[in-house]
């Protein structure tokens, strides 16, 4: 049988492929504008080094692989652990029951502390336990703002994700909106309905709640433009994930509506989509001031007994607004993937 | 042909009396009947009752841009949901087709952006890329003889990881960058992503692909030796090789077909969002797979249509938007969603087994 030769052939193709692109490459197919050259470098934040002793942090968060926010909270843990002389161990995974098998790994690694998100305290509450137990001091990040405390931990750093729905809500009203929308990317999930209830608690006007599968970036921008066109009141869209807003924007537009749209949580395109007046603001909860502080507040503990926060109050890192009148001094760091 | 020799005999006899003369035994049933018997017509109605259902229910969908916007999302499904079709008649199916999505858009994006390339390079390089995952499924699932479940499973997950693990490495963010301003990208956008006006109504170009490729779906499925290769192979492997069908051709070749679907979708993502999150595209898989079985695809294989997909994308599409375009209580939007293509699959079976019965 002539199979083999199928075979072969088909496995070289994506070679013979990818030489041709170099070729054509070579041949200037090369584009004019965008792309990475015209990007400029820019140097990272970077405080020199401390010379305190080496130690070692865990960073255990519920990411999902692939969210741009859970990236930006990695580099400012990263960027920390670089600056105290920390070697940072980071693991995540979004199931709580496996979150916490990953703050027993830890455990096992003797580290010299452990940073974690409370999204399902209550699951992680016998292995925190555990930590106390032998000794490693534990903070709490992003998430489980109300429960860090009774899980005896050290510090907290983040967003009230309550105040940020409140405060949202406070600004829907100052710009005049009417009837929102808010677009929950993930069904179930608790933090994004407290930021939906919050808006809901300050906001005067009428707030709906919309659920999309945010894995899918089609399916999202049909669904938005379809309760546009179920309710043409509706004028202002609020989603609760940075890439999710330039998508409404597009539904916007199918639906021939004149909603305006706002965002919690920043990255990089939503800066320049801002400047342009596509999206009227977003609420920064500032993921990565809760990276840094969090391996930041360890390595205080550890070197000079120091509680950020008196170890009585969570740290605030949100919500900051970051509109038109503020947001060329935050693309800067946005286009690095930092803010 | 043999059949209409041994036919022969009885064009000898005297004619009978009366057109259609037979013993009773071998009746023919009414046109409707056998009509209703395929199964993409079950599949169709299953969608036209939810269609009207929604009519009713939901007044927003009654305009014409709305059942653009159900069509859109249909779309989007259906061109993944044909290939995946022909993959399971062919007795596979592919647990990777969802993130081979992003996977592509991935590769483009990255491609162009970090060595600013013509967009048109980094599209043939993730066609490249993605006609080879298909092949390696495929030529894994020939030489291991494992099933399709494991091999893909594997795949599903190296590409999660290599997704992520390599967009990180690559821009440094787990997203890849804006390639909107960059050459070639008009042109691209305005074969994957565009939109046009009929009667005042924008439709997404994505919607004439569906049902280009479902035409030819449907022409190579009927009247190629191809589409017959396809049918033998899913319904008796071994016997099809026996009767000289290229059985290895075929199985890779479907699933090659799965990466240039999850090629085309790719593009459409990226030409349409600008940029792709590296974590997107888990769960569509069984969307897809579940479109080509409501749409009259065996999970066995060796049976099923390329139209069928199509209804079953449709109604998926439907079902997903009506629940939207109605008002309901969002909190139930998954149960909605899962109950309504229970329902909708219902009827299909239950009209099939009517039309079936004697």
């Amino acid at each position: 049988m002539d199979r083999s030769s199928h075979i072969r052939l088909r496995r070289v193709a994506p070679f013979v492929a990818v030489a041709a692109a170099a070729a054509l490459t070579l041949a200037g197919c090369s584009s004019g504008s965008g792309g990475k050259k015209a990007e400029e470098g820019g140097a990272d934040a970077s405080a020199g080094k401390a010379d305190t002793p080496r130690m070692t942090v865990a960073l255990v968060t519920h990411q999902a692989p692939g969210d741009t926010f859970w990236d930006i909270v990695r580099k400012g843990a990263e960027a920390a652990a670089a600056k105290d002389n920390v070697k940072l161990v980071y693991s995540s995974d979004p199931n709580a029951g496996s979150q916490a098998t990953l703050v027993q790994n830890a455990i096992d690694q003797k580290v010299d502390g452990i940073a974690v998100t409370l999204a399902k305290p209550d699951a992680l509450k016998d292995v925190i336990a555990k930590a106390e137990a032998a000794g490693i001091p534990v903070v709490g990040l992003n998430s489980g703002l109300s429960d860090w405390k009774d899980l005896g931990l050290l510090e907290f750093f983040g967003q009230d994700e309550s105040v940020a729905g409140e405060a949202f809500g406070k600004k829907l009203n100052e710009v005049g909106a009417k009837n929102a929308v808010c677009v929950i990317h993930e069904q179930g999930n608790v933090g994004l309905t407290q930021r939906c209830d919050g808006v809901k608690e300050t906001f005067e006007g009428e707030t709906q709640i919309l659920n999309v599968n945010g894995t899918d970036m089609p399916s999202v921008k049909s669904t938005i433009t379809a309760k546009l066109k179920q309710d043409s009141s509706i004028d202002y869209v609020v989603t609760l994930g940075a890439p999710f807003a330039p998508t409404a924007v597009q539904s916007v537009g199918d639906a021939g509506s004149e909603a305006k749209v706002a965002t919690f949580d920043l990255n990089k395109d939503l800066t320049k989509a801002i400047d342009a007046g596509d999206i009227e603001f977003a609420v920064d909860q500032q993921p990565y001031l809760q990276g840094y502080l969090a391996v930041d507040g360890l390595w205080l503990y550890k070197n000079n007994g120091n509680y950020s926060g008196g170890g009585e109050q969570p740290v605030l890192t949100g919500p900051a607004f970051v509109d038109k009148s503020n947001v060329e001094a935050v693309s800067e760091y946005a286009a690095k993937g930092t803010r | 042909m043999s059949m209409a020799q041994q036919a022969e005999p009885a064009v000898n006899t005297p004619p009978a009396p009366g057109p259609h003369q037979t013993d009773g035994r071998t009746a023919r049933r009414p046109l409707a009947l056998r009509l209703l018997a395929r199964p993409e017509v079950g599949v169709f109605l299953g969608a036209v009752a939810v269609m009207v259902f929604f009519l009713f229910a939901a007044p927003p969908v009654r305009d014409g841009s709305s059942m653009a916007n159900i069509l859109y999302q249909s779309s989007v499904i259906g061109i993944m949901a044909l290939p995946v079709a022909l993959l399971m008649i062919g007795g596979e199916f592919d647990l990777s087709a969802g993130v081979a999505v992003v996977a592509s858009a991935l590769t483009a994006a990255m491609l162009s952006y970090q060595l600013t390339l013509n967009v048109w390079m980094g599209v043939i390089v993730a066609l490249a890329v993605s006609l080879g995952v298909g092949a390696f499924n495929g030529w894994m699932l020939v030489r291991t003889g494992l099933p399709s479940f494991l091999v893909t499973l594997g795949t599903f997950l190296i590409l999660q990881g290599v997704n992520l693990a390599v967009t990180k490495l690559v821009t440094g963010n787990v997203a890849t960058d804006s390639i909107g301003d960059m050459d070639g990208f008009d042109q691209a956008k305005a074969i994957f992503a565009s939109s046009f006006e009929v009667a005042g109504v924008q439709v997404k170009i994505t919607v004439v692909w569906w049902l280009v490729f479902a035409a030819l779906a449907t022409w190579v499925l009927l009247r190629t030796k191809y589409g017959n290769w396809v049918f033998a192979v899913g319904g008796n492997k071994d016997s099809a090789r026996a009767v000289g069908v290229p059985v290895t051709f075929t199985k890779i070749s479907l699933f090659m077909l799965v990466g240039f679907g999850a090629w085309f979708v790719g593009m459409h993502n990226l030409f349409s969002f600008n940029t792709v999150q590296s974590g997107e595209g888990v769960g569509q898989e069984l969307i897809y797979i579940a479109a080509a079985v409501i749409g009259g695809c065996l999970l066995t294989g060796g049976a099923g249509s390329a139209i069928g997909p199509v209804f079953g994308a449709f109604m998926f599409g439907m079902v997903q938007q009506g629940i939207v375009y109605a008002g309901w209580n969002p909190d139930w939007f998954k149960a909605f969603l899962g109950v309504m293509l229970l329902g909708a699959v219902l009827i299909n079976l239950w009209v099939q087994r009517t039309a079936t019965r004697r």
